[in-house]
């Protein structure tokens, strides 16, 4: 080869930096993880594994951590999201890929972008706005029941908003990635559009659709801000729609506050920190795996 | 074949077209479309209610001193007008401006590492993207607490430096993949005849692949900015307070997001009024990050080698 030992040297140091670069970013999540995780290894001296996750008591003056109702509270405020959402984002996904006019579906992907883009602090201001006196004063009285609006409802409901982007955006590349001659196929043997959905469409996308909505869910656990401003941030374990709750993420967030009165704080924030990490990455991690299994089929 | 018997297998056909037309299957074709319509419209409908109670309640409090002026000190906890937020919006453009500029830095060599360098070796690729999709879903309160343990640790106080870290740490997945997802569009056909013409891998990656993909990165920049000027949770406590423009790296700054946190939070009406135009300015700052980036992205494709 007739390179120039110039241009040699120059391409062996920009390959070194490049995967120098490269390494340092594979690094991060063990980073993440061993950070975290010796950092809080101070609160396992005086507490056990057990008491930590099982325990609801949560005094810091007393060296109390029982994560219990923060674990509860985050699950909750999930699964009411996921549940607000995730048939408004598989309907809206079939009726962008399968049945709007390209305006319409123009216009819905528009909307998602922007939906997208607005900051958690944005939507926490407008759950403050809207969502809690919405709640408090019309959805509340429905059922009979006196709140100030700040509950797990409007939580789930703000992050139920967040999530849609992310959710029908996976959904909608799903759907689209489907071969368009499975849906000519099923026409042409007499089947309705409808039918063609339920029959193949949905059944070829099932895989593909539990794992968006897996993602779904671990985007939201981790959601801050925004579930910190309307969720109402009392530690205890909720009971019911209408009650406050108090997510981990929050209980992050609101500890930095507290730092410094009790050594064992910083510790319980990296706990925290810790166990919202690995739920999120176990969550990933399994659904990963999940599609490779499933794209085998 | 006269006429009688002609009708006669009209009718038949059209007997066995009608349940798919009538009946059962169209109530349920033209239920579970109404249910669709009601899905897309639901979601356009709340995009517009926030866009509206966002700008309504922003605008009818906005003044624009509040863009002149600093925010007065200790202004969360008193009652009172507390003044504009131009501090914040400086410090916000800052940390994001100089965030993003590392992680591009340092998430191009590695976009290009993966589809350069890596291609070679699949197995490391797999294992690379995997690992990369793994801290794409990190949630941004966990680089905040990261963040915050790093700077106990080097012993360096809450600082526009410690944010800038922290943010970078927390945009560089996203600003990964959205170059690896360009990069991997390159056709197989380009890198091969420039190799075949004797050029080496890093002239490839940084003349060829650079400008093969160079819409794809500044949208790449644009979406990563976005996210670091509007992400709250990883800065709450990283970059403190600063009543005035931070001056250094090594001087705290206050950032828009955290800001407007802040000013809700307080019972002032003034400061909670001062939130509301604070979100609607985030907001629109944000609005224009997009529409730019969708003007980039349809714009620059004809500056592509092919």
């Amino acid at each position: 080869m007739n390179i120039s030992s110039n241009r040699r040297t120059r391409d062996r140091v920009i390959t070194i930096l490049t995967y120098m670069a490269m390494g340092l970013v594979l690094l991060l999540p063990f980073v993440l993880f061993f950070g975290l995780a010796f950092k809080s290894e101070l609160l396992f001296r005086d507490n056990s594994l057990g008491d930590l996750l099982f325990s609801s008591e949560w005094n810091t003056g007393e060296g109390k951590f029982g994560f219990k109702s923060f674990i509860v509270g985050s699950l909750y405020v999930t699964l009411v999201a996921m549940v607000i959402t995730a048939p408004i984002c598989l309907l809206s996904a079939i009726h962008i890929t399968q049945y709007a006019p390209r305006k319409t579906a123009g216009l819905v992907t528009t909307a998602i972008d922007i939906l997208a883009g607005i900051p958690s602090v944005v939507y926490g201001v407008w759950g403050m706005i809207f969502v809690v006196p919405f709640v408090s004063k019309v959805i509340a009285p429905v059922f009979g029941v006196q709140t100030t609006g700040f509950s797990i409802l409007s939580g789930g409901i703000v992050l139920a908003i967040m999530v849609i982007p992310f959710i029908l955006n996976i959904l909608i590349e799903i759907y689209r990635t489907i071969p368009k001659e499975l849906t000519e196929v099923s026409l042409s043997l007499g089947a309705t559009r409808w039918e063609v959905i339920r029959d193949v469409l949905n059944r070829k996308a099932l895989p593909g659709v539990l794992a968006a909505f897996g993602f779904g869910f671990a985007r939201a656990f981790g959601e801050t801000m925004a579930v910190l401003m309307v969720v109402g941030n009392v530690a205890q374990v909720p009971t019911g729609l209408f009650q406050p709750g108090y997510p981990l993420p929050a209980l992050i967030a609101n500890l930095y506050g507290e730092l410094g009165s009790v050594p064992q704080i910083e510790s319980a924030l990296m706990f925290a920190a810790l166990l919202l990490f690995v739920v999120v990455l176990i969550f990933n991690a399994a659904l990963r795996w999940f599609i490779v299994k499933a794209e085998k089929y | 074949m006269d006429r009688e018997e002609n009708l006669k297998m009209r009718l038949m056909v059209k007997s066995h077209e009608k349940p798919a037309r009538t009946g059962r299957k169209l109530a349920q074709e033209v239920a579970v479309r109404a249910c669709m319509n009601i899905a897309s419209i639901l979601i356009v409908g709340v995009m517009g209610i926030i866009l509206v109670s966002i700008f309504y309640k922003g605008i009818s409090a906005f003044h624009w001193t509040m863009l002149t002026e600093d925010t007065k000190a200790g202004t969360f906890i008193s009652i009172g007008d507390p003044g504009g937020i131009r501090n914040a919006i400086v410090g916000s453009l800052y940390l994001a401006l100089s965030s993003t500029l590392l992680a591009l830095v340092v998430g191009l060599a590695c976009a290009l590492c993966m589809n350069v360098y890596m291609v070679k070796y699949p197995r490391l690729l797999h294992t690379a993207r995997f690992l990369l999709d793994l801290v794409w879903g990190v949630p941004s309160i966990i680089y905040g607490a990261l963040g915050m343990s790093l700077m106990v640790f080097l012993g360096i106080k809450a600082s526009l430096l410690a944010g800038i870290i922290t943010v970078s740490l927390f945009v560089l997945p996203i600003m990964i993949r959205a170059i690896d997802e360009v990069m991997k569009t390159v056709p197989v056909g380009l890198s091969e005849s420039v190799l075949s013409m004797g050029s080496t891998r890093s002239e490839l990656s940084y003349k060829v692949y650079m400008r093969q993909c160079f819409p794809g990165i500044v949208t790449a920049v644009l979406l990563s900015f976005g996210r670091a000027i509007g992400d709250a949770a990883s800065v709450l406590y990283v970059t403190g307070d600063n009543a005035r423009i931070p001056g250094s790296l090594m001087d705290t700054a206050s950032t828009l997001p955290v800001t407007i946190f802040n000013l809700i939070n307080s019972p002032s009406a003034a400061a909670q009024e001062k939130a509301y135009s604070a979100a609607f300015i985030l907001t629109l700052i944000i609005l224009c990050i997009s529409l730019l980036s969708r003007y980039i992205s349809k714009h620059y494709q004809k500056y592509r080698i092919f």
